[in-house]
C-alpha cells in the first residue's frame, strides 16, 4: 500500500507536464573535470526548469573529458587545465571558462589556528621539495613573528589521483619557485619529491587531519565545508592575504582574459588583495558540431548560467566570472557560430 | 528417441564448447589488446620500462619499477601476515572449537569476504591508519627502527599509511579466502586417519603436522595462491592506504604504489594517444603477466611436491 502510493507519487513528479515536454530533444551531454562538477549539477537542476535544457554531466576527469570531446561522444568537454591555441585548432574546439575556484593550503600543527599561519610560495615549494622539514624552521619562524611553532616534523600530503587541483597548485609553486619549476614542474600529476599521496580532496584532508605536522592543499569549497585549518599566503604585491571570497574575486578581476582560448593565468596575480592560487575551469565546444542544434543548447545553457547562475556558484564557494569576461565569451560565440 | 537425444547432445556439446572457447578468446583478446595499447610505452622506453623507477608525467618519462615493486612487496607481505592467521582460524574451527561455535565463527570469516573493498579502504584510512600512526608506529620507529640490519625497514615519519598498512589491509581482505579453503579441506580429511593417529598417542599438533597438512597440502597452497592473486590485483583498498608515492623506500612504513592503484589514480587524466595512457596500459599488461606467472609457478611447485 505504502509502496504503491510512493510509486504513484514518484510517477506524478516525473511526469510534470512542463518539464517533460521541454526536456524532449533538449538533452545535452558533457564530460570532464570533476572540480566544477558540483556547480554544473546545480546549474543543470536549475536550468532544466528555467530554460528547458537537460544537462547530463559526467565527472570523469579533465583528461577523459578531452578524449571524449575529441571523439565527439559528448556535446562538450570540460577541463581544468586549458588547451593551447594549437591544440584547440587541431581539435576544432572553442574554449571558454565557466567559473573559477581557489585552492588553499591546509595544515595540522598543534596550537595553530585557522588563517593564522603565514606562508609564501617559496616556503610552500621548499616544504614540498623536502628542503624545509620542521615547523620551527627559521624561514617559517621569520614569517610568523610571535607565533609559537613546535619542533614538529612536516608531513606533506598531496593529491595522488591526477587532478586539476594538483595542476593549479603545482602551477603556483612553479610560478613562485624556480627550483620547483626546474625539478618538478606543473601537471595534473607530478613526481613529488617527498610526502604521502591521498585520493581526492577528502583523502588529502583526512591525511592532514590524521598526521600531526601535516600540510596539504584542497579546493577552498572543501576546506570551508569541513572547517579545515587554512593558512595565509603572501601575494605578488607582498601582502599576506587570507583565503576569503573577496580576495579570490580580487584576483579574478585583475586577470588578463584577452588571451587565446580565454586561458587567463590567474596564478600569483597582481593586486593588493589578490589570493595567489585562483584558477578558472574550461568548457570545450566543437566548432564543427555534428548537430548544430545541440551545440546551440549548450550555449543556451551556459548563457543562462552566466546570467542567473552566479548566486548558486557563490553558495558552493565558486567564484563567478567578471561581467566583462562573460561579455567577451558571448562575443566569441557569436563570431564562431553566428547569432 | 535416440535421434532426438543425439541432437540434444550435439547442441549441448557445441554450446559448452562455445562457452569454453569464448572464455579463451576473451582472455586472449584482453592480453593482445593490452599489449598493443601499451606498445608505444615499450617502444619508447624499451625493456628498461620494467625496472625504471621514474614516473614523471611532466617530463613524460615513465617506468614500471616502483609499482611492480609495490605490487609484489605488498602482496607477499600480505600473504606472510595472512597465512598464519588463516591457518589458526581454520585449525581452530576444525579441531578445537566447540561444535556450537563453529558455524557462527565460520560464517563470520566468510562474511569478511563479502565486505566491498572500498569499505576496507575507508576503514583502513580513517580508522586503522590514524590509530596505528598515533599509538603503535612511533614506538616501533623509536625502538625497532634503531636496531642494526632490520631497523632500516621500520624508519620514517609516522604517517600510518604506507606499504605496511597496505599489506595489513590486504592480509585481512584475503584472510577469508585462505581460511575458508583451509577449513574446507581440513574437514575433508577422513576421520579414520586422524583417529588412527590419535589412537597411536599423537597430540593435536602432531595430528595436524603429520596427517592433516600432508593430506591437504596441495589444496592449502591453492588457497594461498588464490589469496595472492587477489592481493596482486586489489585496487581500491590499497589506493586508500598505500601513500601513493612513486618512489621506492627501504622502510616498510614509507609510501609506495601498486600497479592497480597507479592505473586507477592516473587513468582519468590521461589523454588518448598520450605516452602516459600507453604506459598505464603497459602496466596493465605487466600485471596480467604477473598474475599468470604466479598461477603457473604455483602449479609447477605443486606438481613437484606431489611427486615427492
Amino acid at each position: 500500500m505504502n509502496r504503491r502510493s510512493f510509486l504513484l507519487g514518484a510517477g506524478a513528479t516525473l511526469s510534470l507536464p512542463i518539464i517533460d515536454a521541454r526536456a524532449q530533444g533538449t538533452q545535452i551531454t558533457g564530460a570532464g573535470a570533476s572540480f566544477p562538477n558540483p556547480i554544473y549539477q546545480k546549474w543543470a537542476e536549475a536550468a532544466r526548469a528555467a530554460v528547458g535544457v537537460q544537462l547530463n554531466y559526467q565527472s570523469v576527469g579533465s583528461g577523459a573529458g578531452i578524449n571524449q570531446i575529441r571523439n565527439r561522444t559528448v556535446d562538450f568537454g570540460a577541463t581544468d587545465a586549458p588547451l593551447t591555441a594549437q591544440q584547440l585548432q587541431e581539435g576544432n574546439l572553442l574554449q571558454f571558462p565557466t567559473v573559477m575556484g581557489s585552492i588553499v593550503p591546509i595544515i595540522n600543527v598543534p596550537g595553530i589556528e585557522d588563517e593564522q599561519l603565514k606562508l609564501t610560495g617559496e616556503v610552500l615549494a621548499d616544504i614540498f621539495l623536502g628542503k624545509i622539514t620542521r615547523w620551527n624552521d627559521q624561514r617559517i619562524v621569520a614569517l610568523n613573528a610571535g607565533v609559537n611553532l613546535p619542533a614538529q616534523a612536516i608531513a606533506p600530503v598531496y593529491r595522488a589521483d591526477g587532478s586539476g587541483t594538483t595542476f593549479v597548485f603545482t602551477s603556483y609553486l612553479s610560478a613562485t619557485s624556480a627550483e620547483w619549476k626546474d625539478k618538478v614542474g606543473a601537471a595534473t600529476s607530478v613526481r613529488w619529491p617527498v610526502g604521502n599521496g591521498a585520493r581526492g580532496n577528502e583523502g588529502v584532508a583526512g591525511g592532514v587531519r590524521n598526521t600531526r605536522g601535516g600540510i596539504g592543499y584542497v579546493e577552498n569549497a572543501y576546506a570551508t565545508a569541513n572547517r579545515l585549518v587554512t593558512t595565509q599566503l603572501r601575494n605578488k604585491a607582498g601582502n599576506f592575504v587570507k583565503p576569503k571570497m573577496e580576495n579570490f574575486v580580487a584576483a579574478a578581476t585583475n586577470a588578463d582574459w584577452s588571451v587565446p582560448g580565454f586561458a587567463a593565468s590567474i596564478i600569483d596575480q597582481a593586486g593588493a588583495n589578490s589570493w595567489p592560487i585562483v584558477s578558472p575551469t574550461f568548457i570545450l565546444l566543437p566548432t564543427n558540431p555534428q548537430d548544430p542544434a545541440r551545440s546551440a543548447h549548450v550555449r543556451r545553457f551556459f548563457d543562462w548560467a552566466f546570467t542567473s547562475g552566479d548566486d548558486l556558484a557563490r553558495e558552493l564557494e565558486y567564484i563567478p566570472l567578471p561581467a566583462a569576461t562573460k561579455t567577451a565569451i558571448r562575443a566569441a560565440w557569436r563570431t564562431q557560430f553566428g547569432a | 528417441m535416440r535421434r532426438g537425444g543425439s541432437l540434444g547432445d550435439t547442441i549441448f556439446e557445441w554450446a559448452c564448447r562455445g562457452a569454453g572457447v569464448f572464455v579463451l578468446l576473451l582472455l586472449g583478446a584482453i592480453i593482445v589488446e593490452l599489449f598493443i595499447a601499451g606498445l608505444p610505452a615499450f617502444q619508447a622506453f624499451g625493456l628498461g620500462f620494467l625496472i625504471s623507477t621514474d614516473w614523471d608525467p611532466v617530463q613524460e618519462v615513465f617506468g614500471a619499477g616502483v609499482s611492480v615493486y609495490g605490487t609484489v612487496v605488498t602482496a607477499v607481505l600480505a600473504i606472510v601476515l595472512a597465512v598464519p592467521l588463516a591457518f589458526g582460524v581454520a585449525f581452530y574451527l576444525t579441531e578445537l572449537a566447540p561444535a556450537w561455535l563453529r558455524r557462527p565463527v565460520g560464517t563470520a570469516v566468510e562474511l569478511l569476504a563479502a565486505v566491498p573493498s572500498i569499505i576496507y579502504g575507508m576503514w583502513g584510512f580513517f580508522v586503522i591508519a590514524p590509530a596505528f600512526a598515533a599509538n603503535l608506529q612511533p614506538w616501533i620507529i623509536d625502538n625497532i627502527g634503531e636496531l642494526p640490519l632490520i631497523g632500516i625497514f621500520f624508519q620514517g615519519a609516522p604517517f600510518g599509511t604506507g606499504i605496511f598498512m597496505a599489506a595489513f589491509i590486504l592480509a585481512i581482505m584475503i584472510l577469508p579466502f585462505i581460511a575458508a579453503t583451509m577449513r574446507d579441506v581440513f574437514e575433508q580429511v577422513p576421520p579414520v586417519y586422524k583417529e588412527s593417529a590419535y589412537g597411536l598417542g599423537a597430540t593435536t599438533w602432531e595430528v595436524m603436522k603429520g596427517v592433516v597438512i600432508p593430506y591437504t597440502r596441495s589444496s592449502v597452497v591453492g588457497g594461498i595462491m588464490l589469496g595472492l592473486g587477489r592481493a596482486l590485483g586489489e585496487t581500491m583498498a590499497v589506493t586508500f592506504v598505500i601513500g601513493n608515492a612513486n618512489r621506492i623506500s627501504a622502510s616498510l612504513f614509507g609510501p609506495g604504489n601498486t600497479i592497480a592503484s597507479l592505473v586507477a589514480l592516473e587513468f582519468g587524466e590521461s589523454e588518448t594517444g598520450s605516452l602516459k595512457l600507453a604506459s598505464l596500459l603497459a602496466l596493465g599488461f605487466i600485471l596480467f603477466v604477473l598474475s599468470f606467472v604466479v598461477l603457473a609457478a604455483s602449479r609447477y611447485m605443486l606438481r613437484s611436491r606431489l611427486k615427492a
